[in-house]
């Protein structure tokens, strides 16, 4: 009844669920920060636009991206993942969304930034529809936590609009 | 004449006290060898008993998570250093698959066809036809250069709906590499497994 190994496996089972309990709080604990984060971005040039061999549209762009994210950050907060979106409608697809530029955030410190870049991933359409084509930029990101749940949330900046020809 | 019998029945009373005796410890040592017997049989009972309460238990949670979040790996063991510095090799990530759409940004976790390991990756790009609401997506490592075509069966170019498995909600570090070691060296599942179930037979209760 009370041997060693009863009594390792009691110590053991009660140090498990202790930790599990304070993952389970930590995550929890998250709950109760408000964030409020901005963000801004700009188009500041259409690079060239053209329509591919096989008949889809390709643009690329350079952006200008600042934003504020250190009110995302806890003490449960491993990273933030943070990327920016083109987001429109298409007569054939309902939804498009094509990442542009992507990052992770690390720290708090690193949270507020400010960035001109091109667009990081190819901003291709499913087809030629791009020409003239009204589109958002959705600042999108993804909290990944130190232990428990994951959240995202976005920042939507809608009327962008692309040139009426390639160039 | 007298005295003569007098001593024989002494002589026989002792000798039936004797027989009596031995007798009585002879009933004696059969039935403790009974009552050890019946002893041993009901703790390996009730040892098989607590055996299979422990294997069912484990059955029972892992289905009862398989219902409640719709996957049919409601936990992944993250393999690859491709999510990095978020997930990293040993990393333990609770699915969820529900009807709500797939968008940019959410990590899901998809097989490939021809390939045994599901992938976990964030999604980067996804069209929606307007029509049927098929999806096509495109995923990509946080911690690779590329995006992940080169990782699709060849020829494909987006996934669809039915290869993916799951989306990531929650995170615990560092549990999954009980698994990885696991499997990579099954003589110490083996040792483990041993040593438990000498454990629970062993055990008195």
């Amino acid at each position: 009844m009370h041997s060693f190994g009863y009594r390792a496996n009691a110590v053991l089972t009660f140090a498990v669920t202790i930790l599990a309990l304070m993952c389970a709080i930590a995550s929890f604990s998250d709950n109760f920060n408000n964030p409020t984060p901005v963000a801004q971005v700009q188009v500041l040039n259409i690079n060239w636009f053209q329509k591919q061999p096989h008949g889809n549209d390709e643009v690329s762009m350079t952006l200008n991206i600042s934003a504020d994210l250190q009110s995302l950050f806890t003490w449960n907060t491993k990273q933030v993942f943070v990327f920016l979106a083109a987001e429109y409608e298409t007569p054939k697809n309902s939804l498009n969304q094509i990442s542009l530029w992507d990052g992770i955030i690390p720290s708090k410190e690193l949270a507020k930034f400010w960035i001109h870049t091109s667009n990081k991933y190819r901003f291709i359409d499913q087809g030629s529809n791009l020409r003239g084509k009204e589109f958002n930029l959705t600042m999108h990101w993804h909290i990944m936590p130190k232990t428990g749940k994951m959240s995202a949330d976005k920042i939507v900046m809608p009327g962008y609009r692309l040139p009426e020809e390639y160039r | 004449m007298r005295m003569l019998t007098r001593q024989k029945e002494k002589k026989r009373e002792k000798e039936k006290g004797r027989r009596e005796r031995e007798r009585e410890r002879m009933e004696w040592i059969r039935e403790s060898v009974a009552s050890v017997r019946s002893i041993q049989f009901r703790q390996l009972l009730t040892q098989a008993v607590s055996l299979g309460l422990i294997v069912t238990s484990a059955l029972i949670i892992w289905k009862g998570l398989m219902c409640f979040t719709g996957s049919e790996s409601p936990v992944v063991v993250v393999l690859s250093g491709s999510m990095e510095p978020g997930f990293k090799r040993g990393d333990i990530l609770f699915l969820h698959m529900s009807k709500d759409p797939i968008r940019a940004g959410e990590i899901v976790v998809f097989n490939v066809d021809g390939r045994e390991i599901p992938i976990v990756h964030r999604v980067i790009k996804v069209h929606e036809r307007e029509d049927t609401g098929k999806v096509d997506v495109l995923t990509k490592g946080d911690n690779n250069y590329g995006d992940d075509i080169v990782l699709y069966a060849d020829g494909q170019r987006w996934l669809h709906r039915h290869h993916i498995m799951g989306r990531a909600v929650g995170f615990l570090p560092y549990v999954g590499w009980v698994t990885i070691i696991m499997t990579e060296k099954p003589i110490i599942k083996y040792i483990l497994i041993g040593a438990l179930g000498l454990l629970v037979i062993t055990s008195k209760d």
